[in-house]
């Protein structure tokens, strides 16, 4: 492994990080508008509005950077970067195609990537409690709390995975992965997308943040460049858990002609799932704080750990 | 209703209107579809103004500014009475003030004013804001004529009035 591979390695996963949640972001704007009956943006940039996002951007870096007085300063400023950093990380992990098209082969990948996305959600809590403010402190602890609540079926749905296929490197679990894994899976998949949506705070499991009762929860004294890295950092959490969840339940790269193609088909997966993660957000209404706990308490948990024993069974029987 | 039913239903309607054409009207790039009387600007009649000032006193925020001045006719017949008759000096509105309530066109007895759906009038100096008589004049040339309250109703009254002084008119000649 020479300087210059490293260093491609890393140029690439850099972009595909900045590019591929401002597609996320852009297809946010115009599916929801289109569902609503409406258009979205249609002038920046000229053609539809695809430069929307980027004069969203310019538009943010104008704008003042304010530290509320009370504030607890470092932590404040501190915050959005460690609420953007471990997504960046996380695609270092994520096997892009066959032969070797990942940042870096992770043995443990489940056990890192999990891990680090665990990371992300300190930011939302830390930022919430150095603003000195009572609905960014409500916003933050709704957040702890859901993550406390959803790591544990999160972490279930991964864990099928990995026994199923006998190896925690996300790379192996690909190669190891047949096409009736999916109708053998289905239940974890359903538990892992919808845990993650839940760890990303995005709708209907967005009470930490809902602007019209706590106003944007743990981001409200938030303004400028740090605010829209929080912006960011919630697309890419969308982009790497829909990366995810395609790569442990749909096969990743897996598919017709998957030697020269396998991008592609990962590539369309995410995309796929990012889509069902705006069509969530446009078709239903926010669950209150309590329901999102018991959803995940009496829900998502007991299937999380049906699908841990009927993984358990088939592995047995079939080995 | 079934458990959880609500939630395809929720599914199913948004991905069905992302399909269908969107009801947005691009208005820069193209003109939207304004209902009959639309209220996009007041437009002055001079010639039917009398200067009675009821608009002007009327008016909620009192954005319609008149100045008049009186002249005497001389007598129509030898030895008759002279007549004094208003002439307008100066009509203007102020756009800025308007609320668009609309009750000046309503209580001006004489159809001096009338709505007029142009709405593009908008400036970078609120100054110009105060349309003075001339500009409100040529509103009215933008004035559409009054739509049918439905299909079988009655022709509104100024053009049954005018059809029918035209038909006197025709009538006489022949």
């Amino acid at each position: 492994m020479d300087v210059l591979d490293v260093a491609v390695r890393v140029a690439a996963v850099f972009v595909a990080f900045l590019l591929l949640p401002l597609l996320v972001g852009q297809l946010e704007h115009k599916v929801m508008a289109h569902m609503q009956g409406r258009v979205g943006p249609m002038h920046a940039g000229g053609f539809h509005g695809w430069a929307q996002l980027v004069a969203d951007g310019v538009k943010f870096v104008q704008k003042e950077d304010t530290v509320p007085e009370g504030a607890d300063r470092r932590v404040f400023q501190l915050a959005p970067a460690l609420a953007l950093i471990p997504y960046l990380i996380v695609v270092v992990a994520i096997p892009l195609g066959p032969g070797g098209a990942v940042g870096q082969v992770v043995d443990a990948g489940i056990f890192f990537v999990l891990a680090v996305l665990g990371v992300g959600i300190l930011g939302s809590l830390m930022g919430g409690w150095a603003s000195a403010n009572k609905y960014s402190l409500l916003g933050a602890l709704r957040t702890a709390a859901q993550l406390m609540a959803y790591e544990l079926p999160l972490l279930l749905a991964a864990a099928s995975v990995a026994m199923a296929a006998g190896t925690l490197s996300l790379t192996g679990i690909l190669a190891a992965f047949e096409w009736w894994w999916i109708p053998w899976q289905l239940i974890g998949a359903f538990v892992f997308f919808t845990a993650g949506l839940a760890e990303l705070q995005r709708p209907p499991f967005d009470a930490p943040i809902a602007p019209e009762e706590i106003i944007f929860g743990a981001y409200t004294e938030y303004s400028g460049l740090r605010f829209a890295f929080f912006l960011l950092a919630e697309y890419a959490g969308i982009v790497v858990i829909s990366a995810l969840t395609a790569v442990l339940f749909l096969g990743g790269w897996h598919g017709p002609f998957s030697d020269t193609l396998g991008w592609l088909w990962m590539l369309l997966k995410t995309a796929a799932l990012s889509f069902v993660v705006i069509w969530a957000r446009v078709a239903w209404p926010r669950l209150r704080a309590d329901q999102i706990q018991s959803f995940a308490w009496t829900v998502l948990v007991p299937l999380a750990l049906a699908q841990l024993a009927l993984t358990g069974v088939i592995t047995v029987v079939i080995s | 209703m079934s458990y959880g039913s609500g939630l395809a239903k929720g599914l199913a309607i948004t991905l069905r209107t992302m399909t269908r054409r969107s009801v947005t009207q691009h208005y820069p790039e193209t003109q939207p579809e304004l209902p009959p009387r639309s209220r996009g600007v007041i437009a002055l009649f001079e010639e039917n103004c009398t200067v009675c000032m009821l608009c002007a006193r009327e008016c909620p925020d009192w954005c319609i500014y008149i100045d008049s001045h009186k002249e005497t006719l001389p007598p129509a017949a030898p030895g008759g009475r002279e007549r004094s008759r208003n002439v307008l000096d100066r009509f203007a509105i102020d756009f800025s003030l308007c609320m668009y309530c609309g009750i000046c066109v309503e209580v001006c007895p004489f159809d001096a004013l009338f709505w007029s759906p142009e709405f593009e009038y908008a400036e970078t100096d609120i100054r110009d804001l105060t349309h003075e008589r001339d500009r409100l004049r040529e509103w009215m040339w933008t004035v559409p004529e009054p739509p049918p309250l439905t299909d079988a109703a009655e022709e509104p009254k100024e053009i049954a009035a005018a059809r029918k002084a035209a038909d006197r008119q025709a009538g006489a000649e022949r």
